[in-house]
């Protein structure tokens, strides 16, 4: 990666993992509570539908998985050099790569729904 | 003279093992994978949602297996730390600065985490779960 990239990577793993840090927790609560035998409105179809077609929610949707995905992608990169995988620029084009693309995905699922 | 340089023995791969605070490091760094894992999960049931009411029923069927517990009580103890090593890494990450000091680093802690546990509080009743 050249050098003028790691603002952007970096501020796109901080950001993330910020946002990360303050709602991931609670999420992972709401998608665990199906396999307790307990279904929160929110996870029924018409509710989080109705969420999803308000503008602000479908943009916290979109950022929430982006956001994810380039923090995690950031610092997979840097956890594989941890544990010592050397090819670093495969691996930057590799994580990046897979993150672009979800992103792209979540744009794309957000328009078509 | 030459005198051979010290060069002390780190092994590779499992040098993290070496000390706890070794251990704790890359168990923060390995949250990652968790997050990752999580957002697909999220990434493929926005794609269910998108398809139709079918297809998210049937998402939400998925989410209600044995699988899905063991992947989520998993996600939620490394997300849990990620919350925790990234709140309790912020007053040297942004220091605030106030006049000619610093805003104490426990006020600054501490105000995340009040803000996190209202935020999740309030998602938790949004969402229909009290």
């Amino acid at each position: 990666m050249a050098k003028s990239d790691k603002a952007l990577v970096w501020g796109l793993f901080a950001a993330g993992g910020t946002v990360t840090a303050f709602v991931t927790p609670v999420l992972v609560v709401l998608t665990l509570l199906p396999a307790l035998g307990v279904l929160p409105d929110v996870l029924t179809y018409d509710s989080l539908r109705a969420f999803a077609d308000a503008t602000l929610g479908r943009l916290a949707i979109v950022a929430i998985v982006v956001l994810s995905l380039w923090h995690a992608a950031h610092r997979l990169r840097i956890t594989l050099h941890d544990f010592g995988v050397r090819a670093d620029y495969a691996v930057a084009v590799v994580v990046y790569v897979a993150a672009a693309v979800g992103s792209l995905a979540a744009g794309w699922y957000a328009l078509a729904l | 003279m030459t005198v051979k340089p010290y060069v002390r023995a780190v092994p590779r791969y499992t040098w993290f093992l070496a000390h706890s605070r070794y251990l704790r490091y890359i168990t923060r760094e390995v949250t990652c994978v968790f997050i990752g894992a999580y957002a697909f999960l999220m990434l493929v049931g926005l794609k269910r949602l998108a398809e139709g009411r079918e297809a998210w029923e049937a998402f939400v069927q998925a989410l209600a297996s044995p699988a899905s517990l063991v992947f989520h009580v998993a996600v939620l103890a490394f997300a849990l730390y990620h919350t925790t090593s990234w709140f309790n890494v912020t007053p040297k990450a942004m220091p605030i600065q106030l006049g000619d000091g610093f805003v104490p680093g426990r006020v600054i802690v501490g105000a995340h985490y009040a803000i996190w546990i209202v935020l999740s509080l309030a998602v938790l009743i949004l969402a229909g779960v009290f």
